[in-house]
Protein backbone atom coordinates (compact mmCIF):
# COMPACT_ATOMS: atom_id res chain seq x y z
CA UNK A 1 0.00 0.00 0.00
CA UNK A 2 2.01 2.93 -1.21
CA UNK A 3 0.70 6.42 -0.94
CA UNK A 4 0.96 8.53 -4.09
CA UNK A 5 3.45 11.36 -3.83
CA UNK A 6 0.97 13.78 -5.26
CA UNK A 7 -2.69 13.62 -4.52
CA UNK A 8 -4.93 12.68 -7.40
CA UNK A 9 -4.42 15.17 -10.17
CA UNK A 10 -8.10 15.21 -10.96
CA UNK A 11 -8.47 18.70 -9.63
CA UNK A 12 -5.26 20.32 -10.70
CA UNK A 13 -6.85 23.39 -12.17
CA UNK A 14 -8.21 25.06 -9.12
CA UNK A 15 -11.16 27.16 -10.08
CA UNK A 16 -12.02 30.42 -8.47
CA UNK A 17 -15.73 30.57 -8.01
CA UNK A 18 -17.13 33.55 -6.32
CA UNK A 19 -20.42 33.42 -4.48
CA UNK A 20 -21.25 36.73 -6.12
CA UNK A 21 -21.28 34.96 -9.48
CA UNK A 22 -22.82 31.74 -8.31
CA UNK A 23 -22.83 28.58 -10.25
CA UNK A 24 -26.55 28.19 -10.99
CA UNK A 25 -26.48 24.44 -10.94
CA UNK A 26 -25.19 24.50 -7.39
CA UNK A 27 -28.28 26.20 -6.06
CA UNK A 28 -30.74 24.24 -8.16
CA UNK A 29 -29.33 21.01 -6.90
CA UNK A 30 -30.76 21.49 -3.45
CA UNK A 31 -33.36 18.93 -2.64
CA UNK A 32 -36.10 19.50 -0.19
CA UNK A 33 -35.57 17.19 2.70
CA UNK A 34 -38.59 15.07 3.34
CA UNK A 35 -39.47 14.56 6.93
CA UNK A 36 -41.71 12.11 8.66
CA UNK A 37 -42.09 12.45 12.38
CA UNK A 38 -44.99 10.06 12.94
CA UNK A 39 -44.02 6.62 14.06
CA UNK A 40 -47.43 5.07 14.58
CA UNK A 41 -49.79 4.28 11.77
CA UNK A 42 -48.98 4.27 8.09
CA UNK A 43 -45.24 4.44 7.35
CA UNK A 44 -44.21 7.51 5.39
CA UNK A 45 -43.79 6.77 1.69
CA UNK A 46 -40.84 9.20 1.71
CA UNK A 47 -38.77 7.40 4.31
CA UNK A 48 -36.72 5.56 1.72
CA UNK A 49 -35.83 8.80 -0.03
CA UNK A 50 -34.42 10.77 2.88
CA UNK A 51 -30.89 11.89 2.10
CA UNK A 52 -28.25 13.89 3.92
CA UNK A 53 -29.00 17.60 3.74
CA UNK A 54 -26.54 19.61 1.68
CA UNK A 55 -23.45 20.63 3.61
CA UNK A 56 -21.38 23.64 2.59
CA UNK A 57 -18.42 22.16 4.43
CA UNK A 58 -18.27 19.10 2.23
CA UNK A 59 -18.90 21.21 -0.86
CA UNK A 60 -16.21 23.81 -0.21
CA UNK A 61 -13.59 21.66 1.48
CA UNK A 62 -11.90 19.03 -0.63
CA UNK A 63 -9.01 18.26 1.72
CA UNK A 64 -10.10 18.61 5.33
CA UNK A 65 -6.67 18.52 6.91
CA UNK A 66 -5.02 21.01 4.58
CA UNK A 67 -7.78 23.58 4.21
CA UNK A 68 -7.56 26.89 6.06
CA UNK A 69 -9.62 30.10 6.02
CA UNK A 70 -8.28 33.61 5.58
CA UNK A 71 -9.77 37.10 5.59
CA UNK A 72 -9.14 39.53 2.69
CA UNK A 73 -7.98 43.05 3.37
CA UNK A 74 -8.01 45.43 0.39
CA UNK A 75 -9.52 45.54 -3.08
CA UNK A 76 -6.68 44.70 -5.46
CA UNK A 77 -8.45 41.45 -6.47
CA UNK A 78 -11.76 43.19 -7.17
CA UNK A 79 -12.10 42.14 -10.82
CA UNK A 80 -11.77 38.48 -9.88
CA UNK A 81 -14.69 38.89 -7.50
CA UNK A 82 -12.62 39.06 -4.31
CA UNK A 83 -13.43 42.05 -2.14
CA UNK A 84 -12.29 43.59 1.11
CA UNK A 85 -13.51 41.52 4.08
CA UNK A 86 -14.24 38.37 2.05
CA UNK A 87 -13.55 34.92 3.39
CA UNK A 88 -11.10 32.79 1.43
CA UNK A 89 -10.98 29.00 1.44
CA UNK A 90 -7.32 28.07 1.05
CA UNK A 91 -6.19 24.56 0.17
CA UNK A 92 -2.53 23.64 0.65
CA UNK A 93 -2.91 20.23 -0.98
CA UNK A 94 -3.61 21.32 -4.57
CA UNK A 95 -0.73 22.36 -6.81
CA UNK A 96 -0.50 26.03 -7.78
CA UNK A 97 -0.98 26.22 -11.54
CA UNK A 98 -0.39 29.13 -13.90
CA UNK A 99 -3.02 31.81 -13.42
CA UNK A 100 -4.66 30.44 -10.29
CA UNK A 101 -5.30 32.57 -7.23
CA UNK A 102 -2.82 31.90 -4.45
CA UNK A 103 -1.90 32.99 -0.98
CA UNK A 104 1.75 33.91 -1.34
CA UNK A 105 4.19 34.96 1.34
CA UNK A 106 6.22 37.97 0.20
CA UNK A 107 8.76 39.29 2.68
CA UNK A 108 6.97 37.66 5.58
CA UNK A 109 3.46 38.83 4.71
CA UNK A 110 0.44 37.01 3.25
CA UNK A 111 -0.90 38.37 -0.01
CA UNK A 112 -3.66 37.14 -2.32
CA UNK A 113 -2.85 37.35 -6.06
CA UNK A 114 -2.97 35.52 -9.38
CA UNK A 115 0.21 33.49 -9.81
CA UNK A 116 1.93 33.56 -13.20
CA UNK A 117 4.91 31.48 -14.20
CA UNK A 118 6.98 33.47 -16.73
CA UNK A 119 10.42 32.93 -18.24
CA UNK A 120 11.60 35.78 -15.99
CA UNK A 121 10.30 34.05 -12.87
CA UNK A 122 7.20 34.27 -10.70
CA UNK A 123 4.83 37.17 -11.21
CA UNK A 124 2.01 38.10 -8.84
CA UNK A 125 -0.83 39.85 -10.65
CA UNK A 126 -3.68 41.80 -9.12
CA UNK A 127 -7.16 41.92 -10.62
CA UNK A 128 -7.50 45.70 -10.63
CA UNK A 129 -6.21 48.21 -13.20
CA UNK A 130 -4.61 50.44 -10.55
CA UNK A 131 -2.23 47.78 -9.25
CA UNK A 132 0.98 46.87 -11.08
CA UNK A 133 2.39 43.36 -11.47
CA UNK A 134 4.82 42.24 -8.83
CA UNK A 135 7.92 40.57 -10.28
CA UNK A 136 9.52 38.35 -7.69
CA UNK A 137 13.29 38.80 -7.54
CA UNK A 138 15.36 35.69 -6.83
CA UNK A 139 16.76 37.19 -3.64
CA UNK A 140 13.29 38.01 -2.33
CA UNK A 141 11.75 35.93 0.45
CA UNK A 142 8.90 34.23 -1.43
CA UNK A 143 6.77 31.11 -0.93
CA UNK A 144 3.41 29.93 -2.18
CA UNK A 145 1.45 29.18 0.99
CA UNK A 146 -1.71 27.75 -0.53
CA UNK A 147 -4.18 27.86 -3.39
CA UNK A 148 -7.43 29.78 -3.02
CA UNK A 149 -10.17 27.36 -3.98
CA UNK A 150 -13.23 29.44 -3.07
CA UNK A 151 -14.13 32.96 -2.08
CA UNK A 152 -17.12 33.58 0.17
CA UNK A 153 -18.66 36.99 -0.24
CA UNK A 154 -21.49 38.41 1.83
CA UNK A 155 -24.16 39.93 -0.39
CA UNK B 1 9.79 -10.82 9.58
CA UNK B 2 11.68 -7.82 10.83
CA UNK B 3 9.45 -5.13 12.30
CA UNK B 4 9.52 -1.64 10.86
CA UNK B 5 8.24 1.01 13.22
CA UNK B 6 8.39 4.68 12.34
CA UNK B 7 8.38 7.52 14.82
CA UNK B 8 7.27 10.78 13.24
CA UNK B 9 8.14 13.81 15.34
CA UNK B 10 7.36 17.42 14.47
CA UNK B 11 10.33 19.78 14.68
CA UNK B 12 9.98 22.53 17.32
CA UNK B 13 6.24 21.93 17.05
CA UNK B 14 4.84 25.00 18.83
CA UNK B 15 7.26 27.33 17.09
CA UNK B 16 6.44 25.70 13.73
CA UNK B 17 2.70 26.27 14.34
CA UNK B 18 3.35 29.94 15.08
CA UNK B 19 5.52 30.34 11.99
CA UNK B 20 2.86 28.81 9.77
CA UNK B 21 0.61 31.81 10.40
CA UNK B 22 3.33 34.39 11.03
CA UNK B 23 5.79 33.74 8.20
CA UNK B 24 7.82 36.78 9.24
CA UNK B 25 9.09 34.67 12.17
CA UNK B 26 10.88 32.38 9.71
CA UNK B 27 14.64 32.52 10.23
CA UNK B 28 14.35 34.53 13.46
CA UNK B 29 14.98 33.20 16.98
CA UNK B 30 11.58 32.32 18.48
CA UNK B 31 10.54 30.73 21.77
CA UNK B 32 7.13 29.69 23.06
CA UNK B 33 6.58 30.07 26.81
CA UNK B 34 4.58 27.88 29.18
CA UNK B 35 1.39 28.97 30.95
CA UNK B 36 1.89 32.29 32.75
CA UNK B 37 4.84 32.98 30.45
CA UNK B 38 7.03 31.05 32.89
CA UNK B 39 9.53 28.83 31.10
CA UNK B 40 10.50 27.95 27.57
CA UNK B 41 8.50 25.03 26.15
CA UNK B 42 9.55 25.25 22.49
CA UNK B 43 12.64 26.73 20.82
CA UNK B 44 13.43 27.45 17.21
CA UNK B 45 16.71 26.17 15.77
CA UNK B 46 18.21 29.66 16.08
CA UNK B 47 17.49 29.69 19.83
CA UNK B 48 18.94 26.21 20.31
CA UNK B 49 22.09 27.41 18.56
CA UNK B 50 22.42 30.16 21.19
CA UNK B 51 22.70 27.43 23.83
CA UNK B 52 19.42 28.30 25.54
CA UNK B 53 18.04 25.24 27.27
CA UNK B 54 14.54 23.77 27.27
CA UNK B 55 12.45 24.69 30.35
CA UNK B 56 14.72 27.63 31.17
CA UNK B 57 12.83 30.28 33.19
CA UNK B 58 12.11 33.21 30.91
CA UNK B 59 12.78 36.00 33.43
CA UNK B 60 16.40 34.86 33.69
CA UNK B 61 16.85 35.27 29.95
CA UNK B 62 15.59 38.82 29.45
CA UNK B 63 19.09 40.17 28.73
CA UNK B 64 20.19 37.56 26.23
CA UNK B 65 16.74 37.80 24.63
CA UNK B 66 17.14 41.51 24.10
CA UNK B 67 20.66 41.10 22.77
CA UNK B 68 19.58 38.59 20.09
CA UNK B 69 16.06 40.02 19.63
CA UNK B 70 14.41 36.72 20.51
CA UNK B 71 10.66 36.71 19.90
CA UNK B 72 8.79 35.21 22.88
CA UNK B 73 5.20 34.03 22.42
CA UNK B 74 2.67 32.84 24.99
CA UNK B 75 1.48 29.32 24.35
CA UNK B 76 -1.58 29.10 22.11
CA UNK B 77 -2.71 25.54 22.83
CA UNK B 78 -5.93 25.97 20.86
CA UNK B 79 -3.90 26.46 17.69
CA UNK B 80 -1.40 23.71 18.47
CA UNK B 81 -4.15 21.19 19.19
CA UNK B 82 -5.87 21.88 15.86
CA UNK B 83 -2.65 21.64 13.84
CA UNK B 84 -1.74 18.46 15.72
CA UNK B 85 -5.11 16.89 14.88
CA UNK B 86 -4.60 17.72 11.22
CA UNK B 87 -1.08 16.27 11.20
CA UNK B 88 -2.12 13.08 12.98
CA UNK B 89 -5.06 12.56 10.63
CA UNK B 90 -2.83 13.00 7.60
CA UNK B 91 -0.27 10.58 9.02
CA UNK B 92 -2.97 8.01 9.77
CA UNK B 93 -3.31 7.51 5.99
CA UNK B 94 0.20 6.11 5.85
CA UNK B 95 -0.41 3.07 8.03
CA UNK B 96 -3.26 1.01 9.39
CA UNK B 97 -1.66 1.09 12.83
CA UNK B 98 -0.96 4.42 14.46
CA UNK B 99 -0.19 5.31 18.04
CA UNK B 100 -0.50 9.00 18.81
CA UNK B 101 2.14 9.32 21.48
CA UNK B 102 1.95 13.03 22.21
CA UNK B 103 0.76 16.30 20.70
CA UNK B 104 3.66 16.28 18.23
CA UNK B 105 4.72 12.67 17.71
CA UNK B 106 3.22 9.37 16.63
CA UNK B 107 4.33 5.83 15.90
CA UNK B 108 3.33 4.15 12.65
CA UNK B 109 3.72 0.45 11.95
CA UNK B 110 5.25 -0.01 8.49
CA UNK B 111 5.90 -3.74 8.82
CA UNK B 112 5.12 -5.51 5.57
CA UNK B 113 5.57 -2.44 3.42
CA UNK B 114 8.54 -1.74 1.20
CA UNK B 115 10.98 1.12 0.62
CA UNK B 116 10.44 2.60 4.07
CA UNK B 117 12.92 5.44 3.68
CA UNK B 118 11.32 6.69 0.49
CA UNK B 119 7.89 6.30 2.06
CA UNK B 120 8.97 8.34 5.08
CA UNK B 121 10.28 11.06 2.78
CA UNK B 122 6.80 11.21 1.28
CA UNK B 123 5.31 11.66 4.75
CA UNK B 124 7.74 14.46 5.40
CA UNK B 125 6.97 16.13 2.09
CA UNK B 126 3.22 15.86 2.66
CA UNK B 127 3.29 17.28 6.17
CA UNK B 128 5.40 20.20 5.03
CA UNK B 129 3.40 20.85 1.88
CA UNK B 130 -0.15 20.10 2.95
CA UNK B 131 -0.09 21.33 6.53
CA UNK B 132 3.11 23.32 6.77
CA UNK B 133 4.83 21.50 9.60
CA UNK B 134 8.40 20.15 9.28
CA UNK B 135 8.95 16.66 10.71
CA UNK B 136 11.72 14.11 11.23
CA UNK B 137 11.17 10.36 10.90
CA UNK B 138 13.08 7.55 12.60
CA UNK B 139 12.56 3.95 11.49
CA UNK B 140 13.75 0.83 13.28
CA UNK B 141 12.65 -2.62 14.38
CA UNK B 142 11.41 -1.49 17.82
CA UNK B 143 9.84 1.60 19.33
CA UNK B 144 12.86 2.34 21.51
CA UNK B 145 15.20 2.15 18.50
CA UNK B 146 12.79 4.20 16.38
CA UNK B 147 13.02 6.95 18.99
CA UNK B 148 16.81 6.87 18.73
CA UNK B 149 16.66 6.84 14.93
CA UNK B 150 14.51 9.94 15.13
CA UNK B 151 17.08 11.56 17.41
CA UNK B 152 19.77 10.84 14.80
CA UNK B 153 17.57 12.17 11.98
CA UNK B 154 17.18 15.41 13.92
CA UNK B 155 20.81 15.89 14.91
CA UNK B 156 22.61 14.79 11.74
CA UNK B 157 21.56 16.86 8.73
CA UNK B 158 23.05 14.51 6.12
CA UNK B 159 20.22 12.04 6.78
CA UNK B 160 17.82 14.56 5.28
CA UNK B 161 15.42 14.24 8.26
CA UNK B 162 14.77 10.51 7.78
CA UNK B 163 16.93 7.88 9.46
CA UNK B 164 16.22 4.19 8.92
CA UNK B 165 18.19 1.93 11.27
CA UNK B 166 16.93 -1.14 9.42
CA UNK B 167 19.01 -0.15 6.39
CA UNK B 168 22.26 -0.18 8.35
CA UNK B 169 24.56 -3.20 8.53
CA UNK B 170 24.95 -4.27 12.18
CA UNK B 171 28.48 -2.87 12.63
CA UNK B 172 27.59 0.53 11.17
CA UNK B 173 24.56 0.80 13.44
CA UNK B 174 26.81 -0.05 16.39
CA UNK B 175 29.19 2.76 15.49
CA UNK B 176 26.26 5.15 15.41
CA UNK B 177 24.91 3.89 18.76
CA UNK B 178 28.34 4.21 20.35
CA UNK B 179 28.13 7.95 19.84
CA UNK B 180 24.77 8.41 21.57
CA UNK B 181 24.59 8.82 25.34
CA UNK B 182 22.40 6.47 27.39
CA UNK B 183 20.37 9.41 28.67
CA UNK B 184 18.89 9.78 25.17
CA UNK B 185 17.20 6.38 25.41
CA UNK B 186 13.43 6.43 25.75
CA UNK B 187 12.49 5.59 29.33
CA UNK B 188 15.95 6.20 30.78
CA UNK B 189 15.58 9.06 33.23
CA UNK B 190 18.29 11.19 34.74
CA UNK B 191 18.69 8.97 37.79
CA UNK B 192 18.88 5.73 35.83
CA UNK B 193 21.37 7.32 33.45
CA UNK B 194 23.58 8.31 36.39
CA UNK B 195 23.48 4.78 37.80
CA UNK B 196 24.32 3.32 34.41
CA UNK B 197 27.27 5.66 34.11
CA UNK B 198 28.50 4.55 37.53
CA UNK B 199 28.47 1.02 36.17
CA UNK B 200 30.62 2.21 33.28
CA UNK B 201 27.77 2.17 30.77
CA UNK B 202 27.91 5.47 28.94
CA UNK B 203 26.83 4.93 25.36
CA UNK B 204 23.77 3.24 23.92
CA UNK B 205 26.05 0.62 22.42
CA UNK B 206 27.60 -0.31 25.76
CA UNK B 207 24.12 -0.73 27.24
CA UNK B 208 23.07 -2.81 24.25
CA UNK B 209 26.04 -5.14 24.87
CA UNK B 210 25.40 -5.49 28.62
CA UNK B 211 24.09 -8.97 29.57
CA UNK B 212 20.35 -8.95 30.12
CA UNK B 213 20.59 -10.77 33.47
CA UNK B 214 22.76 -8.02 34.90
CA UNK B 215 20.36 -5.29 33.82
CA UNK B 216 17.35 -7.20 35.10
CA UNK B 217 19.00 -7.74 38.48
CA UNK B 218 20.05 -4.10 38.78
CA UNK B 219 17.06 -2.28 37.30
CA UNK B 220 14.16 -4.69 36.97
CA UNK B 221 12.02 -5.95 34.16
CA UNK B 222 11.15 -2.63 32.51
CA UNK B 223 14.78 -1.84 31.84
CA UNK B 224 15.40 -5.39 30.63
CA UNK B 225 12.67 -4.82 28.08
CA UNK B 226 14.35 -1.61 26.96
CA UNK B 227 17.53 -3.62 26.49
CA UNK B 228 15.72 -6.20 24.35
CA UNK B 229 14.25 -3.38 22.28
CA UNK B 230 17.75 -1.95 21.75
CA UNK B 231 18.76 -5.33 20.42
CA UNK B 232 16.03 -5.13 17.84
CA UNK B 233 13.33 -7.24 19.48
CA UNK B 234 10.04 -5.39 19.47
CA UNK B 235 8.53 -5.73 22.97
CA UNK B 236 6.34 -2.65 23.19
CA UNK B 237 3.19 -2.84 21.12
CA UNK B 238 1.66 0.16 19.44
CA UNK B 239 -1.23 1.38 21.56
CA UNK B 240 -3.87 2.49 19.13
CA UNK B 241 -6.54 3.44 21.62
CA UNK B 242 -5.58 5.41 24.68
CA UNK B 243 -7.39 3.93 27.67
CA UNK B 244 -9.63 6.38 29.56
CA UNK B 245 -7.61 8.27 32.07
CA UNK B 246 -7.66 7.08 35.65
CA UNK B 247 -6.90 10.53 36.99
CA UNK B 248 -7.90 13.98 35.81
CA UNK B 249 -5.88 16.90 37.03
CA UNK B 250 -6.67 20.52 36.41
CA UNK B 251 -4.43 23.10 37.99
CA UNK B 252 -2.78 26.31 36.98
CA UNK B 253 -0.56 28.94 38.49
CA UNK B 254 -2.05 32.37 39.01
CA UNK B 255 -0.96 35.40 37.01
CA UNK B 256 -0.31 37.20 40.29
CA UNK B 257 -0.35 35.76 43.81
CA UNK B 258 -3.81 35.44 45.37
CA UNK B 259 -4.49 35.93 49.06
CA UNK B 260 -8.27 36.29 49.31
CA UNK B 261 -10.76 33.46 49.63
CA UNK B 262 -13.31 34.73 47.05
CA UNK B 263 -10.68 34.70 44.31
CA UNK B 264 -9.49 31.24 45.27
CA UNK B 265 -13.10 30.09 45.17
CA UNK B 266 -13.49 31.41 41.62
CA UNK B 267 -10.30 29.74 40.46
CA UNK B 268 -11.18 26.43 42.06
CA UNK B 269 -14.70 26.43 40.59
CA UNK B 270 -13.29 27.18 37.19
CA UNK B 271 -10.71 24.34 37.34
CA UNK B 272 -13.26 21.91 38.77
CA UNK B 273 -15.66 22.76 35.94
CA UNK B 274 -12.87 22.11 33.44
CA UNK B 275 -12.06 18.77 35.09
CA UNK B 276 -15.75 17.78 35.09
CA UNK B 277 -15.92 18.57 31.37
CA UNK B 278 -12.95 16.31 30.70
CA UNK B 279 -14.58 13.62 32.83
CA UNK B 280 -17.78 13.73 30.81
CA UNK B 281 -15.88 13.81 27.52
CA UNK B 282 -14.41 10.41 28.32
CA UNK B 283 -17.83 9.21 29.47
CA UNK B 284 -16.79 8.63 33.08
CA UNK B 285 -17.74 9.48 36.63
CA UNK B 286 -15.55 10.11 39.64
CA UNK B 287 -15.74 8.84 43.20
CA UNK B 288 -13.05 10.98 44.77
CA UNK B 289 -11.96 14.60 44.53
CA UNK B 290 -8.74 16.07 45.84
CA UNK B 291 -8.04 19.79 46.10
CA UNK B 292 -4.86 21.62 47.01
CA UNK B 293 -3.36 25.05 47.54
CA UNK B 294 0.27 26.07 47.07
CA UNK B 295 2.29 29.08 48.04
CA UNK B 296 5.32 29.92 45.91
CA UNK B 297 8.20 27.63 46.97
CA UNK B 298 10.71 29.85 45.14
CA UNK B 299 9.96 32.73 47.48
CA UNK B 300 11.45 31.02 50.50
CA UNK B 301 11.37 34.15 52.65
CA UNK B 302 7.58 34.32 52.51
CA UNK B 303 5.54 32.06 54.81
CA UNK B 304 4.84 28.71 53.17
CA UNK B 305 1.60 26.75 53.36
CA UNK B 306 0.61 24.01 50.92
CA UNK B 307 -2.34 22.02 52.21
CA UNK B 308 -4.39 19.45 50.35
CA UNK B 309 -7.56 17.53 51.10
CA UNK B 310 -9.07 14.38 49.64
CA UNK B 311 -12.84 14.08 49.73
CA UNK B 312 -14.57 10.81 48.86
CA UNK B 313 -17.99 11.16 47.23
CA UNK B 314 -21.04 9.27 48.44
CA UNK B 315 -22.00 8.25 44.91
CA UNK B 316 -20.05 8.49 41.63
CA UNK B 317 -20.88 11.67 39.72
CA UNK B 318 -19.99 13.81 36.71
CA UNK B 319 -22.16 16.77 37.70
CA UNK B 320 -20.23 20.05 37.65
CA UNK B 321 -22.45 21.57 40.33
CA UNK B 322 -21.98 18.75 42.80
CA UNK B 323 -18.24 18.56 42.23
CA UNK B 324 -17.86 22.32 42.63
CA UNK B 325 -19.89 22.33 45.83
CA UNK B 326 -17.71 19.55 47.25
CA UNK B 327 -14.51 21.31 46.18
CA UNK B 328 -15.65 24.57 47.80
CA UNK B 329 -16.47 22.81 51.08
CA UNK B 330 -12.97 21.40 51.02
CA UNK B 331 -11.42 24.76 50.24
CA UNK B 332 -13.13 26.35 53.23
CA UNK B 333 -11.62 23.67 55.43
CA UNK B 334 -8.03 24.12 54.27
CA UNK B 335 -7.92 27.84 53.52
CA UNK B 336 -5.95 29.98 55.87
CA UNK B 337 -5.60 33.74 55.47
CA UNK B 338 -2.27 35.52 55.47
CA UNK B 339 -0.58 33.53 52.73
CA UNK B 340 0.16 34.51 49.14
CA UNK B 341 -1.08 31.54 47.12
CA UNK B 342 0.49 30.82 43.78
CA UNK B 343 -1.54 27.87 42.63
CA UNK B 344 -4.64 25.84 43.27
CA UNK B 345 -5.77 22.65 41.65
CA UNK B 346 -8.16 19.77 41.63
CA UNK B 347 -7.61 16.09 40.97
CA UNK B 348 -10.37 13.59 40.25
CA UNK B 349 -9.56 9.96 40.94
CA UNK B 350 -11.36 6.67 41.41
CA UNK B 351 -12.72 7.15 37.92
CA UNK B 352 -15.17 4.62 36.48
CA UNK B 353 -16.82 4.60 33.10
CA UNK B 354 -20.46 5.63 33.32
CA UNK B 355 -22.01 2.38 32.01
CA UNK B 356 -20.09 0.42 34.67
CA UNK B 357 -21.50 2.56 37.45
CA UNK B 358 -22.75 0.36 40.26
CA UNK B 359 -26.39 0.89 41.24
CA UNK B 360 -27.22 1.50 44.85
CA UNK B 361 -30.33 1.43 46.98
CA UNK B 362 -30.22 5.20 47.44
CA UNK B 363 -29.85 6.13 43.78
CA UNK B 364 -32.24 8.92 42.91
CA UNK B 365 -32.91 8.04 39.28
CA UNK B 366 -34.95 11.13 38.50
CA UNK B 367 -32.32 13.56 39.80
CA UNK B 368 -29.63 11.66 37.93
CA UNK B 369 -31.53 11.87 34.67
CA UNK B 370 -32.10 15.59 35.14
CA UNK B 371 -28.45 16.11 35.97
CA UNK B 372 -27.15 14.24 32.96
CA UNK B 373 -29.54 16.08 30.64
CA UNK B 374 -28.38 19.41 32.04
CA UNK B 375 -24.70 18.54 31.76
CA UNK B 376 -25.18 17.27 28.20
CA UNK B 377 -26.85 20.55 27.25
CA UNK B 378 -24.11 22.56 28.94
CA UNK B 379 -21.42 20.66 27.02
CA UNK B 380 -23.28 21.00 23.73
CA UNK B 381 -23.67 24.76 24.10
CA UNK B 382 -20.04 25.21 25.04
CA UNK B 383 -18.96 22.98 22.19
CA UNK B 384 -20.96 24.91 19.63
CA UNK B 385 -20.60 28.47 20.92
CA UNK B 386 -17.08 28.27 22.29
CA UNK B 387 -15.85 26.98 25.60
CA UNK B 388 -16.91 28.99 28.63
CA UNK B 389 -20.08 30.36 26.99
CA UNK B 390 -22.18 28.94 29.79
CA UNK B 391 -20.54 28.43 33.16
CA UNK B 392 -21.28 28.59 36.85
CA UNK B 393 -21.48 32.14 38.12
CA UNK B 394 -19.09 31.12 40.86
CA UNK B 395 -16.25 31.16 38.30
CA UNK B 396 -16.60 34.91 38.34
CA UNK B 397 -16.83 37.22 35.36
CA UNK B 398 -13.70 39.30 35.68
CA UNK B 399 -10.90 36.92 36.51
CA UNK B 400 -8.11 38.89 38.15
CA UNK B 401 -6.24 35.72 38.97
CA UNK B 402 -6.21 34.26 35.48
CA UNK B 403 -3.08 33.32 33.59
CA UNK B 404 -0.63 35.80 32.22
CA UNK B 405 -0.50 35.45 28.45
CA UNK B 406 1.00 38.65 27.25
CA UNK B 407 1.96 37.73 23.73
CA UNK B 408 -0.49 35.15 22.49
CA UNK B 409 -1.07 34.75 18.78
CA UNK B 410 -4.55 34.50 17.31
CA UNK B 411 -6.64 31.35 17.12
CA UNK B 412 -6.25 31.24 13.34
CA UNK B 413 -8.04 27.95 12.76
CA UNK B 414 -10.82 27.90 15.34
CA UNK B 415 -12.28 31.43 15.48
CA UNK B 416 -13.80 33.26 12.51
CA UNK B 417 -12.87 36.67 13.87
CA UNK B 418 -9.23 35.74 14.43
CA UNK B 419 -8.36 34.54 10.91
CA UNK B 420 -5.07 35.36 9.24
CA UNK B 421 -5.24 38.36 6.92
CA UNK B 422 -4.50 38.00 3.20
CA UNK B 423 -3.34 41.34 1.96
CA UNK B 424 -4.89 42.79 -1.20
CA UNK B 425 -3.67 46.35 -0.63
CA UNK B 426 -0.87 46.43 -3.18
Amino acid sequence: MQFPLHQSRRNTSSVLLSMTHPNKEFFHRQHALLRSAVSAGFPSPADDYVEQRISLDSHLIQHRESTFFMRVSGNSMRDSGIFDGDLLVVDRAVPATHGCVVIAVVDGEFTVKHLLYTPQGHVLRSAHPDYADMHIKPEQDFTIWGVVSWNIHKV
Amino acid sequence: MKHAIALVDCNNFYVSCERLFQPSLEGRPVVVLSNNDGCIVSRSQEVKALGIKMAAPWFQLKDIAKQHSIVALSSNYTLYADISNRAMRLLSHFSSTQEIYSIDECFLDLTGMTEHTYYAQQMRFMLKQHIGIPVCVGIASSKTLAKLANHVAKKQPHFNSVCNFNEFPEHELDILLSKIEVSEIWGVGRRTAARLQEMGINSVLSLKRTPAERIRAEFGVVMARTLAELNGTSCLKLEEVTPPRQQIICSRSFGTAVTLLPELEQALISYTSRAAEKLRRQNSQTTCIQIYLRTNPHKSREPQYSPSLTIPLIAPTDDTRLLCRTALNGLHQIYSSGYAYQKTGVMLSGIITTPDRPRSLFDDIETQQKSSALMRTLDQINHRMGSGTVHLLGEGIKKNWSMRRENMSRRYTTEFNELAIANADY
